[in-house]
């Protein structure tokens, strides 16, 4: 009996040692949106060029990335090249989060604007209903206008091809 | 002498000048459930932090959030529905008990269980034996 007793707490080492070394790459502020498997909130706004408003009838009726970013956010510029690229073959709608007009277009114009739609949101009020906790967040919907997948942080292939393709490839029929 | 810049240091304080908003509310306790609610809902960018203790842009507008709907007459349980809806579980500091909170709740309670059972079995034997030895002797 003891015997046996003398492993325990080399056992309970170990599963500890396993739950910390799963921490290690788990960002706790990093958290599943409260959103999956549910449409697009509903909406109105405007458009960030034109004024015009904007509704959830005006959001593509393909697989699109709801891409959240503002001129003040540091990681939207980082990861704005990428967008850029993958805009070729994926449609991005940009929400201009917390921005103002004068702001946000200037940065567009100097960096170019790859945006297949620009909704604006100067008081983060979708942002709220869509959970937003800063800029950049990426919500990948799919064709039926469901959120599938909710990024926090940058874009780029690593995170295209580990996280955003599996989903698309899911729930493209 | 040596000491007098020592001393003259501890007269230096730092005064924080954090941005507070400024509330107006119809009653005390409108006020009370204002503050109650936003220390039990918690930041979403800062994990360790309620929204009331917390100076992030988002906890800035959640607070704002919390006070519009107080305002318009929502109960307690309809703003932390609001916040859940749009910012998960996580965001309440003092989850349900539910199904899936359910280890949450009791799993503490299990390790104290078998702390209590190991220790009642180890009682029991260190007994025996002091019997044992007592009796053969």
């Amino acid at each position: 009996m003891n015997r046996v007793l003398v492993w325990v707490p080399l056992a309970v080492f170990a599963v500890l040692v396993g739950f910390f070394f799963r921490g290690l790459d788990l960002n706790p502020g990093e958290q599943p949106s409260a959103l999956i498997g549910k449409p697009v909130p509903e909406f109105l706004a405007t458009d960030l060029y034109t004024g015009r408003s904007l509704s959830n009838k005006d959001l593509p009726n393909e697989a699109f990335l709801l891409n959240v970013w503002a001129s003040w956010c540091i990681t939207c510029q980082v990861e704005h090249p990428y967008l850029t690229e993958l805009s070729q073959t994926l449609p991005i709608v940009g929400l201009n989060y917390k921005d103002t007009i004068p702001a946000s277009t200037n940065w567009l114009a100097k960096l170019g604007d790859p945006y297949q739609m620009q909704i604006s949101d100067p008081d983060g009020r979708l942002g709220l209903d869509l959970g937003v906790a800063g800029a950049p967040e990426t919500f990948v919907v799919d064709a039926q206008g469901i959120i599938r997948l909710k990024i926090q942080g940058e874009i780029n292939d690593r995170v295209y091809e580990r996280d955003i393709q599996p989903i698309l490839e899911e729930f493209t029929p | 002498m040596k000491w007098l810049p020592a001393l003259a240091m501890l007269l230096v304080t730092f005064t924080a000048d954090a941005a507070i908003e400024t509330y107006q509310f119809d009653s005390g306790s409108q006020e009370a459930r204002f503050r109650t609610l936003t220390l039990e809902l918690r930041c979403p960018k800062c994990q360790n932090q309620a929204i009331g203790d917390s100076d992030a842009e988002i906890s800035q507008d959640l607070r704002a959030e919390v006070y519009r709907m107080l305002k318009t007459g929502a109960t307690n349980n309809e703003i932390k529905d609001f916040m859940v809806d749009r910012y998960g579980r996580y965001v309440l500091y003092n989850p349900p008990l539910d199904r899936q909170t359910l280890v949450l709740w009791f799993g503490p309670l299990i390790f104290l269980l078998i702390g209590a059972v190991g220790l009642a079995v180890r009682i029991r034997r260190s007994k025996q034996a002091m019997d044992h030895r007592n009796t053969s002797a």
